[in-house]
C-alpha cells in the first residue's frame, strides 16, 4: 500500500499475476459502475496515505540520523532534557493541521462516493431474490407474469447495462453477498430483508463468495455470475423456464426413476417431474451450470460421480447425506443428471 | 511523615481531666513502641525488618495465597506468553494449510476450530492479560509504592484468568473447542446452529476473562489514582501509568457490554431465552452491537498500553522526556473516548441506515488524529534527543514503520465504499495484524527486553535480541504484507481453503514462509529469555540509566519494593536527583502498610494497612470457576454452585479482629 522500494518489488509479481487471471474474483474486475467508483476512491486514499507515510518515515530517518551530526542536544547528558525546540511546537501544530485536513478531505471524498453509489439504486429493471443457505445460494428470478418466475441455484445470469435489484434473505445464519468485480458486500441476515442494486457494465464470468463466516463449509459457498447481452439473457431465461427433458435412453430412464422416487426428490426439485423437494438446490438445469455444490468443483461427469456417490468426502459437513448408491444406480443417476442441460 | 492529631488550636486551652491525661501518656508510650522507618530505623536493619513483615508464607500454600503484586504480575506475564506461543502454533497450522490452494491437510471443521482458538487466545488470553500483567508488576514500582491497591482482588483476578484459559484449552484438546469464530456471531453460535457444547465453552471462557479483566482494571485504576509517591502529581505521572489509567477506565466501561452479550448467549443456549433468535422476535444483529461496543475498545485496550511502552522506551533511549507530555496525555484520553464511538464500522455490510454510517466513518477517521499526534511526539523526541539504538529502541522503530501502515489502512477501511469491498477479506487480516503485532507486540517485546533486568536482575543478550528483532521484523512483513493483495484479489477471511486460478497462490505461499520466519524469531526470543536468566550480565538497579522510579530500587526489587517511600519533584526523578532521592518516612514496618496520596496533587493522605496473604481469593476463584464450568451443562449449577461462592466470599470479606496493635490516638 505504501511506496517504498521493498514494497514495490513485492507488489510487482502480484499485480502482473493478477492481470493474467482476468480478475475472476478480484476487486479490480471493474465490471460495474460501483466498482469503478471504488477503484477511483481507493487510489485517492492510497495516494494520501502514501504521502503521510512518506512524511513519517522521512521524519523517523531524520530523527535517528541527526544524532550523529549534532554535538549538543536537549538530553540529560547535556543537562537540557527539560528543554525543547520551539520549532518543534510549531511543527506539532502544523502536523495536526495536515492530518486534520487530510482526514477531512478523505471523509468528504468517501461521503460523496457513498452517496453516488447509493443513488445508483434508483430504478431497477430486474428483481432477483437470493436466499443464503448453509452452504449454497437459492436464486429466484421474479416476473410480473407468475408463469415466468424462475428458480435456480448457485448461478446468476445478468444482462449488461440493466440495473438489477437483488433482494437478500437468509434461511439459517448470517451470510454475505460478495461478487468483488460487481459490487461490495451486503449481509444476508435472518429476520431482516436487505437488497443490493448492481448495474453490470462488462460481460464476462465473475465469481463471488460468501464473505461472512457461516459455519463448516463457509469456504465452499461460491456464486458464479454470468454477465451476458440482453438477448442472451432472455434466451437463457426462456431456456431455464423449460421443464427438464424426458429421459430417452434406458440408462437415463433408470436414473430418472431413482431420482424422482428415491431419496433425492425429498430435497430437490426437477421441473416437470414429481421431484419437488425444496430443502436443497433446484436441479432442473443442473448440467447447464458451471460448477457443482456452490463452486466446490467444476461441472463435469467425473465430478458428478464423485459428488453423487459421496458428497460428505467432497464437501465435508454439508447437508447432503451420503446415500450409498449401488454402482448401477450411480451410473444411472449421473447419466440422468447429465441430461439436465 | 508523622500523623499528629494534637496541637490543634483551641484544644490546648481546655481543661483535661486527670484520667484522660494518664490515658494519653500511656498511649504515647505505646506509640513509641511501634516500629516506623525513619532516621532511627534505616539501612540493613530496616530492610531486614521490612522483609520479615512483607514476605509471604512458604510452600505451596504460600504460593497460592500470595498477594505480592510482583509475583502475581510475573505469573500473569508468563501465563500470557505461554498462550501467545500456543496461539502462534495454531497460526502456523493454519498457514501450512493455506500454503497451497485446495489443500486437504486440515479438515474444514478443524480449521474453523483453529481460527476460533487463535483469535480467542490472542485477544482474550494473551493480549489483554499480558498488558495487565506487566502493569500489575511495574505500576506500583513506577509509582513508588509498596503494593497495588486491593492485593487480594489482584490474586483473585489472576486465578480467574488462569482457569478460563485452562478451560478453553482443555476443551480444545478434548475436541470440544469452539468453532464459531472469536466474534461468535448469532445465530451461528446459537442453540440451533451450534448444537453441542463448543459455543458454551467459548462463552464461558469470555465470562472468566471478563471477571479477571474487570478485577485487574479496578486494581490498576485505584493503584494509579491513590498510591502514587508524594509529589507525583497527575502532571508528573509517567506516560505508561497514564495509558494504564485510561485502559483501566475503558475496561470498566466496555467489559460489561460483552458480559451482557455472552450472558444472553449462554441463556439462549441453556434455557432457550431467544434473545438473538429472529424467528422468536429476537434480533440477530443485537449481538453484533453489543459485541463490537466491547470489541472495538478492546483493540485500544491492547494498543494504548503499548503506546505507554513506546513512550517509556523512547524517553530512556533518547535521553529526554517525551516531547509534549501534555499532548500525549490528551491523545491517550481522547483515544479512549473516541474508541467507544466507532463500533459500527465493523457492521457496514449489515444494511444499517447510510446516514448513520457517515457518522461512524468520521469517528473512525478522527481517531487517527490523536494517534498521529502521538507518533509526531515520539519522532520529535528522537529528533530532539540522542537516540541509542539498543534492542528496545529497535522495536520502537519497527513499531513506527509497521504500525503506521496498519493505521493508514485503518483510515482506508473507515470509508464505507472501500470497506464494503475490503471488509472480511485478507486485507482486513493484514490491517489488524499490522496494528496488533506492529502496534502492540513489537513494543511488548521491546519492553520485555527493557524491564527484563528489573524483573530478573540480569540483562538479556544483545546479540540474540538483535537477531530476533530483525527476523521478526522482516518475517512479519513477508507474512502480512502479501495479505493485502490476497484480499484485493478476492480472498475472504475464515476460509479453510481457496481455489487455484484466482491469483492467490503466490501471496499465500509468501505469507506462510513469513509466518515460519516469525516463529523462528519467537523461538530465539524465548531462548534468549531462558538463557539470560542464568547467564545474563548482572543488571544492577538502573542498567539503562532511566529516569522513572522503578529503577530506584534493586533488581529484582525486594518484596516491599522500597525501604522508604520516595518523594517526586519532577517528571524525571532519577535524572534530576543523581544522589539519594528525597523520601518520606513514618510508615509502619511491623505491619504491612502503604501510603495513600490525594488523587490530583499526590499529597500524603492516609496510611492504609494491607491485607496479609490469604487462601480465600484462590478458593473463591475455584468456587466461581466450578459454577462457570458446570453451568455449561445444567442451569441448576447456578442454584447449587452459588452457595460455595457465597461461603468463600463471606470468609474472604469476614471482618477480622485486627491482629496488629491499633494505632493509639491521643486526644
Amino acid at each position: 500500500m505504501i511506496v517504498r522500494p521493498r514494497a514495490a518489488v513485492l507488489a510487482l509479481p502480484f499485480l502482473t499475476g493478477a492481470c493474467s487471471y482476468q480478475h475472476y474474483q478480484s476487486i479490480y474486475g471493474n465490471a460495474a459502475a460501483e466498482t469503478q467508483q471504488f477503484n477511483t476512491l481507493f487510489i485517492i486514499f492510497l495516494a494520501v496515505c502514501a504521502v503521510m507515510y512518506a512524511a513519517v518515515i522521512a521524519f523517523l530517518i531524520a530523527g535517528i540520523g541527526r544524532r550523529r551530526r549534532s554535538t549538543q542536544a536537549n538530553v540529560v547528558e547535556d543537562g537540557r532534557h527539560h528543554e525543547s525546540d520551539p520549532a518543534m511546537h510549531v511543527g506539532l501544530r502544523a502536523w495536526a493541521a495536515v492530518v486534520g485536513v487530510g482526514l477531512v478531505g478523505l471523509a468528504i471524498a468517501s461521503f460523496f462516493a457513498d452517496r453516488s453509489m447509493a443513488s445508483a439504486a434508483a430504478n431497477e429493471k430486474l428483481s432477483i431474490d437470493l436466499t443464503g443457505n448453509q452452504w449454497w445460494w437459492d436464486v429466484q428470478y421474479n416476473s410480473a407474469d407468475a408463469s415466468k418466475t424462475l428458480r435456480t441455484a448457485n448461478e446468476l445470469y445478468l444482462p449488461v447495462g440493466v440495473p438489477v435489484r437483488i433482494n437478500l434473505h437468509s434461511n439459517d445464519v448470517i451470510h454475505s453477498f460478495w461478487v468483488p468485480s460487481l459490487a461490495g458486500k451486503q449481509d444476508l441476515i435472518p429476520g431482516r430483508d436487505s437488497d443490493i442494486t448492481i448495474v453490470p457494465k462488462k460481460s464476462g464470468i465473475y465469481r463471488g463468495q460468501c464473505a461472512e463466516y457461516c459455519g463448516t463449509q463457509h469456504a465452499h459457498m461460491a456464486l458464479v455470475v454470468n454477465v451476458v447481452s440482453y438477448a442472451d439473457f432472455i434466451k437463457w431465461w426462456d431456456h431455464q423456464l423449460q421443464p427438464a427433458p424426458a429421459p430417452a435412453a434406458p440408462l437415463t430412464q433408470a436414473g430418472y426413476k431413482y431420482v424422482t422416487t428415491g431419496p433425492c426428490s425429498a430435497c430437490h426439485t426437477i421441473g416437470g417431474t414429481p421431484a419437488g423437494g425444496t430443502v436443497g438446490p433446484d436441479l432442473t438445469h443442473l448440467a447447464s451450470r458451471r460448477s457443482i455444490a456452490a463452486g466446490t468443483m467444476p461441472m463435469g461427469e467425473g465430478n458428478l460421480y464423485g459428488w453423487v456417490e459421496d458428497p460428505q468426502s467432497v464437501k465435508p459437513g454439508n447437508h447432503m447425506p451420503t446415500i450409498g448408491l449401488e454402482p448401477a444406480q450411480l451410473h444411472a443417476v449421473v447419466a440422468y443428471l447429465e441430461t439436465l442441460k | 511523615m508523622t500523623t499528629r492529631a494534637d496541637g490543634l488550636p483551641g484544644f490546648a486551652e481546655q481543661r483535661i481531666p486527670e484520667q484522660v491525661r494518664e490515658e494519653d501518656e500511656r498511649l504515647a508510650r505505646e506509640r513509641k513502641q511501634i516500629a516506623r522507618d525513619g532516621p532511627k530505623l534505616k539501612g540493613a536493619k530496616l530492610e531486614a525488618r521490612l522483609e520479615r513483615t512483607w514476605r509471604r508464607p512458604t510452600g505451596i500454600i504460600g504460593w497460592l495465597a500470595t498477594v505480592d503484586h510482583k509475583e502475581i504480575g510475573r505469573r500473569y506475564i508468563i501465563t500470557a506468553l505461554i498462550f501467545l506461543a500456543l496461539g502462534g502454533v495454531l497460526a502456523l497450522a493454519m498457514r501450512t494449510q493455506l500454503a497451497r490452494p485446495d489443500s486437504n491437510l486440515i479438515s474444514a471443521s478443524r480449521y474453523n476450530e483453529l481460527f476460533t482458538m487463535h483469535g480467542s487466545t490472542m485477544m482474550f488470553l494473551f493480549a489483554v492479560p499480558v498488558m495487565e500483567g506487566i502493569a500489575v508488576y511495574i505500576i506500583p514500582l513506577m509509582l513508588g509504592t509498596r503494593s497495588t491497591a486491593f492485593p487480594r482482588l489482584n490474586a483473585f483476578s489472576y486465578f480467574m484468568y488462569l482457569f478460563g484459559g485452562l478451560m478453553l484449552w482443555i476443551a480444545f484438546v478434548l475436541n470440544v473447542g469452539p468453532d464459531i469464530g472469536w466474534f461468535a456471531y448469532t445465530p451461528l453460535s446459537g442453540p440451533q446452529f451450534s448444537p453441542g457444547k463448543r459455543a458454551d465453552v467459548w462463552a464461558q471462557m469470555i465470562t472468566f476473562t471478563e471477571v479477571a479483566a474487570l478485577a485487574a482494571a479496578v486494581v490498576l485504576v485505584t493503584t494509579i489514582l491513590k498510591t502514587r509517591a508524594p509529589g507525583m502529581t497527575l502532571a508528573r505521572m509517567p506516560l505508561f501509568a497514564w495509558a494504564m489509567l485510561v485502559v483501566g477506565v475503558m475496561i470498566i466501561f466496555s467489559m460489561p457490554s460483552v458480559a451482557l452479550a455472552s450472558g444472553m448467549l449462554i441463556s439462549d443456549r441453556l434455557v432457550g431465552t431467544n434473545f438473538f433468535n429472529a424467528y422468536e422476535h429476537g434480533d440477530a444483529l443485537l449481538w453484533q452491537h453489543l459485541f463490537w461496543f466491547f470489541g472495538h475498545p478492546e483493540v485500544y485496550i491492547i494498543f494504548l498500553p503499548a503506546t505507554g511502552f513506546v513512550s517509556v522506551i523512547t524517553e530512556t533511549f533518547c535521553r529526554r522526556p517525551v516531547f509534549a507530555h501534555t499532548v500525549v496525555v490528551l491523545a491517550l484520553i481522547s483515544t479512549g473516548i473516541l474508541a467507544f464511538g466507532l463500533w459500527v464500522h465493523h457492521m457496514f455490510a449489515t444494511g444499517l441506515p447510510r446516514v448513520g454510517y457517515s457518522f461512524y466513518t468520521s469517528a473512525s477517521m478522527t481517531v487517527a488524529i490523536p494517534t498521529g499526534l502521538q507518533i509526531f511526539c515520539w519522532l520529535a523526541t528522537m529528533w530532539e534527543g540522542r537516540p541509542r539504538l539498543a534492542v528496545p529502541m529497535l522495536y520502537v522503530i519497527g513499531f513506527i514503520i509497521t504500525f503506521v501502515i496498519g493505521g493508514l489502512t485503518g483510515v482506508i477501511i473507515a470509508a464505507v465504499p472501500l470497506d464494503l469491498q475490503l471488509h472480511d477479506t485478507y486485507f482486513i487480516v493484514a490491517h489488524f495484524h499490522y496494528v496488533l503485532i506492529g502496534g502492540a507486540v513489537f513494543p511488548l517485546l521491546g519492553i520485555i527486553t527493557y524491564w527484563y533486568p528489573k524483573i530478573t536482575g540480569r540483562m538479556m543478550s544483545d546479540t540474540l535480541g538483535k537477531i530476533g528483532f530483525w527476523m521478526l521484523f522482516l518475517g512479519f512483513q513477508l507474512a502480512f504484507f502479501p495479505m493485502h493483495f490476497s484480499g484485493l484479489l478476492g480472498m475472504p477471511r475464515r476460509v479453510y481453503t481457496y481455489p487455484a486460478g484466482l491469483g492467490l497462490e503466490l501471496p499465500n505461499l509468501l505469507s506462510t514462509i513469513g509466518a515460519f520466519v516469525v516463529a523462528g524469531a519467537v523461538v530465539i526470543f524465548v531462548i534468549n529469555g531462558i538463557v539470560s536468566l542464568y547467564r545474563g550480565a548482572i543488571a544492577g538497579p538502573n542498567p539503562w540509566d532511566a529516569a522513572s522510579l522503578e529503577w530506584a530500587t534493586s533488581s529484582p526489587p525486594p518484596v516491599y519494593n522500597f525501604a522508604h517511600i520516595p518523594v517526586v519533584e519532577t517528571n524525571t526523578p532519577l535524572w534530576d536527583n543523581r544522589g539519594e532521592l528525597p523520601v518520606v518516612t513514618g510508615l509502619r514496618v511491623d505491619e504491612k502498610e502503604m501510603l495513600l496520596t490525594t488523587v490530583v496533587a499526590a499529597t500524603p493522605d492516609l496510611r492504609e494497612p494491607l491485607p496479609a496473604a490469604s487462601l480465600w481469593p484462590f478458593i473463591s476463584a475455584c468456587a466461581v470457576g466450578i459454577v462457570f464450568v458446570t453451568s455449561i451443562f445444567s442451569p441448576w449449577a447456578l442454584a447449587f454452585g452459588l452457595l460455595p461462592i457465597a461461603i468463600a466470599l463471606t470468609a474472604w470479606f469476614w471482618p477480622k479482629e485486627l491482629k496488629r496493635t491499633p494505632e493509639p490516638v491521643i486526644q
